[in-house]
């Protein structure tokens, strides 16, 4: 076993650093307060590569791994964890239209979103049903050569601002089994939007509302088998919550680099603070945890890269524990710098806010718990888990 | 029209270069090494005037240990067409860089040498110049803008006194300035693709250069610590303590 990067992957560390620190990171500040969506910089990443890292390269895309994508992510997420977290989405959806939209449907749409020059969205919540996903209520009646689609969505990130979702909607009875995915163009007649919500953080991106009224979808534009929508939707998820807990880390790398910095600058009772040993002790926690969770992710995103058949639950493992640290380490790093860390002035009350919401979206961390619960607990299935 | 551009292995900018506690030079063990900044600038060039149809190849090379091969990878990420490492583990000081870029152009005969006017780690600012010394040909240092015409390229050149432009004949040798480009971003496909593209290994030995030091270092030493600033009321105020404090004027 070799913890090591490749020379790739050090390769495109070093190109998502630079872009980061260049592109991304001056401006992060401004996008937060202001609500901007930088689309212009985000073509930029486009076309270097970032909006079609794992997608296979049939459709356009790099055809990287989920590991590679995972290190770019990390690294582009220090320098704006609300955009990074866009750009994962987007590659989790072109990537779920890439692996079962038929090959026309592939060949229209791929390479554009895997350059960037279409950005999508993911939509699965609606207001009735977050956690509990598969009790979702938007519809997708067959009517000849379309399916009619009705209902709303809600929560959904890049909604108004982009050009096409991966729609989940119910095709058939209650439960998992009865929905379907489709690839829906944001164009299409009787989609309209709410407001873009007034959020704690993620304000680089829109999340809104999304209504559908009579949407007339081409049958054509389904992803995979009728029924199959459920699955395909947590397949999906099972990379993004990889590429979200790379979201965290990175983030809480930006906020130990800064709080490093702050420890060896600051000085208070004649001392820096780096001298103080009780937050020593904070910090050498900090950085332990942060590298516990860069493990856990590249752990996860290998066994996605394997198709090892309990992907899910390392995933989810994965998400929980990153998430739950990214978040943590970013208030410590607030904290170490006291007073300042509350301005916004500087960037720390940004990534607490900014990580904050991972611990809640791509499935809340007490779902990551009930989904790891219900591997854990079959016979036989800790040999497995280890 | 060929090009060769040289690139060295540097301590990162980024990076804050700590003095050796026995003072014999910088700390760079484990530290992140990247392309020379100026030399970015110089590959950037090359592959400027390869767009814009002036060049039809860019060759790469840098001197050094193995590792060096990355930073020369990173040059055909950016887009150089095939790559020469010199290999050695000796230090090596202008000279001897000169020597070597020499004995390589005497091979390769490309009709420009573009090179970065320093490399951020000994600041020396002297290889290009002995380059065109030893290789006899026209040099147009720090430069800002590069036009070609004909057989002959225009530099524009950054001097104290402002621009002074220089019309050279071909083949000559070019060192660049901070404001000559922007380099590009390398781009995750062409990491990919500069795997498959040729590097070829050298040594001093087989170019049949003596690259011994011929420079002895003392001592290296942390600059002084900056004092603090003080805060000036207003230009008159400033006025006066240039004059009198710092008695520059
Ligand atoms: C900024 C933002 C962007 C988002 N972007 C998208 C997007 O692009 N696309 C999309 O489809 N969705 C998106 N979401 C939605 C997100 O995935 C959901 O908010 C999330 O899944 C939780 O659903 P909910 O909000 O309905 O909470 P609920 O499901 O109502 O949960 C409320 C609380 O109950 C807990 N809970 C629920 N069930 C259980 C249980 N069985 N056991 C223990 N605890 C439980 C939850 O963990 C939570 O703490 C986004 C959300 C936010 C905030």
């Amino acid at each position: 076993m070799d913890f090591t990067l490749n020379e790739d992957q050090l390769a495109f560390q070093q190109t998502a650093r630079a872009f980061a620190r260049n592109e991304f990171a001056p401006h992060a500040a401004r996008w937060d307060r202001e609500c901007i969506f930088p689309k212009d910089v985000i073509a930029k990443a486009g076309a270097l590569g970032f909006c079609g890292l794992y997608i296979p390269e049939s459709a356009g895309g790099l055809g990287l791994t989920r590991l590679d994508a995972a290190v770019v992510f990390e690294e582009l997420a220090a320098g704006c964890t609300s955009t990074t977290a866009y750009l994962t989405i987007h590659n989790m959806a072109t990537w779920m239209i890439a692996t079962w939209g038929a090959p026309d449907l592939v060949r229209q749409w791929c390479p554009t979103l895997a350059q960037g020059t279409k950005l999508a969205w993911y939509c699965l919540t609606e207001p009735g049903a977050g956690s509990d996903a598969a009790s979702l209520r938007t519809s997708a009646r067959r009517d000849g050569r379309n399916y009619i689609v009705d209902g709303a969505k809600a929560f959904i990130s890049g909604a108004g601002a982009t050009d096409v979702l991966v729609l989940m909607a119910r095709t058939g009875d209650a439960g998992a089994n009865g929905i379907s995915a489709f690839l829906v163009p944001a164009e299409l007649p009787g989609i309209s939007y709410g407001k873009n919500e007034h959020k704690m953080g993620w304000n680089s991106q829109p999340t809104r509302v999304v209504n559908f009224d009579n949407v007339r979808v081409p049958a054509d534009y389904r992803l995979g088998e009728e029924g199959d929508g459920f699955k395909i939707a947590m397949q999906g998820l099972d990379g993004g919550r990889v590429n979200i807990g790379a979201c965290s880390i990175g983030t809480a790398q930006a906020a130990i680099n800064a709080a490093q910095a702050h420890m060896l600058e600051r000085r208070q009772f004649g001392k820096k603070l780096a001298e103080f040993q009780a937050l020593q002790f904070k910090f050498a926690d900090m950085l332990t945890e942060l590298v516990a969770a860069r493990l856990m992710i590249r752990l996860a995103a290998s066994k996605l890269d394997a198709a090892a058949h309990n992907a899910t639950a390392f995933s989810a493992m994965a998400k929980r524990f990153a998430t739950d640290a990214g978040f943590r380490i970013c208030v410590e790093a607030q904290q170490i710098f006291g007073g300042y860390g509350y301005l916004k002035d500087h960037p720390l009350e940004r990534f607490v806010r900014d990580a904050r919401v991972h611990q809640i979206l791509e499935g809340t961390n007490e779902i990551m718990r009930v989904i790891i619960a219900r591997e854990a607990l079959k016979d036989g299935a800790l040999d497995d888990l280890q | 029209m060929k090009i060769l551009v040289a690139v060295k292995r540097v301590v990162d900018f980024n990076v804050k270069v700590r003095v050796k506690s026995d003072n014999s030079g910088v700390e760079t063990a484990n530290l992140k090494m990247s392309m020379n900044p100026f030399d970015e600038i110089a590959v950037e060039e090359a592959i400027k005037l390869k767009e814009a149809g002036s060049a039809t190849e860019i060759v790469a090379v840098s001197m050094g240990p193995a590792v060096c091969q990355e930073t020369l990878r990173s040059a055909m990420a950016m887009g150089a067409d095939r790559a020469i490492l010199v290999q050695t583990e000796v230090e090596l000081q202008p000279l001897a860089v000169a020597k070597l870029l020499h004995a390589i152009l005497k091979k390769e005969n490309p009709q420009l040498v573009i090179l970065g006017k320093q490399a951020i780690d000994d600041d020396s600012n002297q290889t290009g110049q002995m380059l065109a010394a030893l290789a006899n040909l026209p040099q147009g240092t720090f430069a800002s803008k590069v036009k070609l015409s004909g057989d002959g390229v225009e530099v524009t050149r950054e001097i104290d006194g402002g621009l002074e432009t220089v019309a050279l004949k071909l083949p000559a040798i070019i060192t660049t300035d901070l404001r000559l480009n922007t380099p590009r971003y390398v781009t995750l496909p062409n990491i990919m693709k500069a795997k498959k593209k040729p590097l070829e290994t050298m040594t001093p030995e087989s170019l049949g250069v003596d690259v011994k030091p011929r420079l002895k270092t003392l001592k290296v030493q942390e600059p002084p610590k900056r004092k603090p600033g003080a805060k000036v009321a207003d230009v008159k105020e400033l006025v006066a303590k240039l004059r009198s404090e710092a008695k520059v004027i």
